[in-house]
């Protein structure tokens, strides 16, 4: 058999090809971004970039009822945007296999918090599968179909960081055949009206029952004897710990299948040992579930329901394994935070925002301009979720109107996130007529999630031609007037000023669109090769004006500021704008 | 047991080719392997870390504090923040090439110049070599991994891969040679 190494997400991908899936869409997210980038690479499946989570769950529920087997994609935080028709189809089921993945971003390695979805499971009535590496989340993805459309029941398929990012040997099967279930009308299971919902409220409770059944006797759900003196329930990623630090000293019940749990099997496992460990990431979602059964066990009294667990964690907290001293040096490694690129068209507008600070207070959102939040921009107050960036701003300027506060709110969000929520948000704004600056910094890509198409692309993830959607046009029909619209280059520091200026000037609503692709867009940066900026050392007075922007490929040496690394600077010219002795020019144009 | 390999970095580097070389070659060891690539926002000059895992049978993908047997960095103050991960008794090999963070740049923090003399002290075994120095004496940055990745088959003993062979499948056809030198080089520091 042919064995590769694969990362969670990437064998997630081949088993839903293994599978005949022929459907799947996604909006990019850390962890879950790979899945759908490996999907759309395989010919016999349409993938699609949706505008949010929600859209792409839709279009996976239309495609699943229609009758092909198809997978929605997203990280956890896009679920809570996906939730509505999740919970929705949680009562029609489905005709051909609908499978949810939710990547969880325990440790909040790229996220705003740790939300544990298993929730959602109980929450929309669905299905919920777990594995806990590359080779399960093949295997069980299989596994999520035949599911699916046996109990005619949605399947959420919950992975974490640890596991989408990590790599493991895969056993590769054949690419299955596209199912396609023909379409039966019924509109009676498909129109969730009241009277129809009521109904498939019951049918859902019954075809729980008969998953619990199944999920007793499912291969997901299994028992691996060791001694009987202690008994592991565990589940997701938790199962690898468990094995590292008890190896095959303790008896485990690992759950692969976990909504519904199967009561009947933990009953027995749990009645069979003396003493129960619930070893699971997160919230406690199935120590819950043990207590409610009457068993007494260790768990989150033990183990931290914050951060990421790891084995040492694990070891430290059950088994009394603590760690003697290692190595240690008396300094400390200087942080290294993420910062905008050299070159990054946002530079431009964060240094603006921070010249026009007693006038203007901004609220953030989600993307590579997050990173504007630090020093030395400082660029917003507040950042929550994709799209809060610009409908936050009108009750926030009510707030501080009431309180007589003169500074006028300015939100920003980006391409993708305009398109993903903020569109909505944007016309609140302007239907609300509120006093308030609106910025869209449009860089053409998904850039903080590695660089994906979206609506304003002209190709899809696929490389088919399509139809761009053109930002300034749609706000144009929005009625926003031309005197309340810039368009302006953000790395143009007179054109962003006089923009803001104007923005300031007028009561009600103000839209700023910043434009200039990422430098990153591999087009850009082939355009950009060979060019950058250099510093007459004979010019420059050691003022450090230029450092002010904080670009990564310059540094102040001897009092001079000198382009340390020319190899990524790209000739934006910004440093040469915040010079007042001519000392920078550009190379190779 | 697993052995633990940590490569450390910084963004762009070069760090997930290597790896993928090696999880390649040990693979064709017959080895079991598990490996953790934490991107998250590593593109924008952050730390990047990859954690590989190999033996007989791996379960966790990931390394703890003190159980890496040995850390392979490519900077040298990641060398010193990756230090508390090396196991008693481990090795350490590092770069001793330099990149400024954004805090060291605009003085809000100092970059320790003597991280390498400090960490030699501490360190039994510790390996410095110039593969940066190398790379670009080759005339390419980007083969600084694959010299490091010479070093680290040397000091594993993985000789019964043929590493040069390998490359082939992950480097364009027009660098190859380079990167087979690079790799040369690197078996050659420790
Ligand atoms: C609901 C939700 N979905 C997805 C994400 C992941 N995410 C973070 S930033 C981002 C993209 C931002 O792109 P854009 O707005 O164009 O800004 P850029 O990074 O290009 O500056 C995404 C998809 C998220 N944080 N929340």
């Amino acid at each position: 058999m042919v064995k590769e190494i694969m990362s969670g997400n990437e064998a997630i991908a081949r088993g839903a090809w293994e599978a005949g899936c022929s459907f799947a869409a996604a909006y990019p997210g850390t962890p879950s971004t790979e899945i759908l980038e490996n999907l759309a690479e395989i010919r016999e499946i349409s993938a699609r970039w949706a505008n949010n989570e929600k859209t792409a769950l839709e279009m996976a529920i239309g495609a699943a009822i229609g009758g092909l087997r198809s997978l929605a994609a997203m990280k956890h935080v896009g679920l809570n945007v996906a939730a509505d028709p999740l919970c929705a189809v949680g009562y029609t089921g489905v005709n051909a296999g609908l499978v949810v993945v939710t990547a969880d971003d325990p440790g909040c390695h790229s996220s705003q918090n740790e939300q544990d979805n298993r929730f959602y499971a109980l929450l929309a009535k669905v299905a919920l599968v777990e594995p806990s590496d590359s080779q399960e989340c093949k295997d069980y993805i299989k596994e999520a179909f035949a599911i699916s459309e046996r109990f005619d029941i949605p399947v959420l398929f919950r992975v974490t960081t640890r596991i989408c990012h990590s790599k493991g040997l895969v056993e590769l099967e054949q690419p299955g055949e596209t199912v396609v279930k023909p379409y039966q009308q019924n509109r009676s299971k498909y129109c969730m009206l009241p009277a129809n919902a009521r109904v498939r409220h019951v049918v859902r409770e019954e075809s729980l029952a008969e998953l619990e059944e199944y999920a007793n006797t499912s291969s997901l759900n299994r028992i691996e004897w060791g001694s009987r003196k202690l008994g592991i329930v565990t589940s997701g990623i938790s199962y690898q710990y468990a094995k590292e630090v008890f190896g095959n000293s303790a008896s485990i019940l690992k759950l692969g299948l976990t909504n519904p749990l199967p009561r009947t099997l933990i009953k027995e496992f749990c009645g069979a040992v003396d003493e129960i460990y619930v070893i699971e990431e997160g919230e406690p979602f199935i120590e819950n579930a043990v207590k409610a059964l009457g068993f007494s066990c260790t768990g989150k009294d033990k183990i931290p329901i914050t951060g990421e667990l790891n084995a040492s964690i694990v070891g430290a907290a059950l088994a009394g394994k603590n760690p003697q001293a290692g190595y240690s040096v008396e300094v400390q490694a200087p942080p290294r935070p993420p910062v905008l690129c050299a070159g990054c068209p946002h530079r431009g507008f964060f240094w603006s925002l921070k010249k026009n600070k007693k006038r203007i207070v901004a609220m953030g959102d989600i993307g590579c301009y997050s990173l504007g939040v630090g020093e030395p921009f400082a660029g917003f107050e507040t950042n929550l979720c994709m799209g809060a960036g610009i409908s936050g701003t009108i009750g926030f300027a009510k707030a501080l109107e009431k309180q007589g506060d003169p500074r006028k709110v300015l939100g920003m969000v980006g391409d993708s996130t305009f398109f993903h929520s903020g569109i909505t948000s944007l016309i609140d704004v302007i239907h609300a007529d509120a006093n308030v600056i609106a910025c869209i910094l449009d860089n053409s890509i998904t850039a903080m999630t590695g660089h994906q198409v979206n609506a304003g692309s002209d190709r899809d993830v696929q490389g088919n031609e399509v139809p761009a959607i053109d930002v300034v046009a749609l706000i144009r029909g929005l009625g926003v007037p031309e005197d309340r619209l810039r368009v302006v280059d953000p790395l143009d520091l007179k054109a962003m000023q006089q923009a803001l200026d104007a923005a300031v000037a007028v009561k009600g609503p103000f839209v700023i669109i910043t434009k200039r692709p990422c430098v990153l867009i591999k087009e850009v940066a082939r355009a950009n090769a060979g060019r950058y900026c250099q510093v007459d050392p004979d010019k420059c007075v050691g003022c450090r004006a230029c450092t002010l922007i904080a670009c990564p490929a310059m540094a102040f040496k001897d009092n001079k500021s000198i382009i340390a690394d020319p190899a990524s600077c790209t000739a934006c010219g910004l440093c040469m704008q915040m010079c007042k002795f001519d000392a920078i020019s550009k190379v190779g144009e | 047991m697993a052995t633990n390999i940590l490569l450390v970095g910084v963004g762009g580097q070069g760090i997930i080719l290597m790896s993928k070389v090696l999880a390649a070659g040990l693979a064709q060891m017959g080895y079991d392997i598990k490996m953790s690539e934490i991107h998250g926002m590593s593109q924008r000059g952050g730390t990047v870390t990859t954690q590989i895992r190999y033996g007989d049978k791996v379960y966790a993908p990931g390394i703890g504090e003190q159980e890496a047997d040995c850390i392979v960095s490519f900077e040298k103050v990641e060398a010193l923040r990756a230090l508390p991960f090396l196991k008693k008794g481990g090795t350490m090999i590092t770069d001793k090439h330099e990149i400024y963070s954004m805090p060291v740049l605009t003085g809000k923090a100092e970059y320790p110049g003597n991280a390498l003399e400090l960490m030699a002290e501490a360190v039994e075994n510790l390996h410095i070599i110039p593969a940066m120095d190398k790379a670009l004496e080759l005339g390419n940055v980007r083969v600084q991994n694959i010299c490091l990745l010479g070093a680290l088959v040397k000091v594993l003993k993985l000789d019964a891969v043929d590493w040069k062979g390998l490359l082939a499948d992950y480097v364009p056809e027009k660098a190859l040679d380079l990167n087979k030198q690079a790799f040369a080089a690197g078996y050659a520091m420790i």
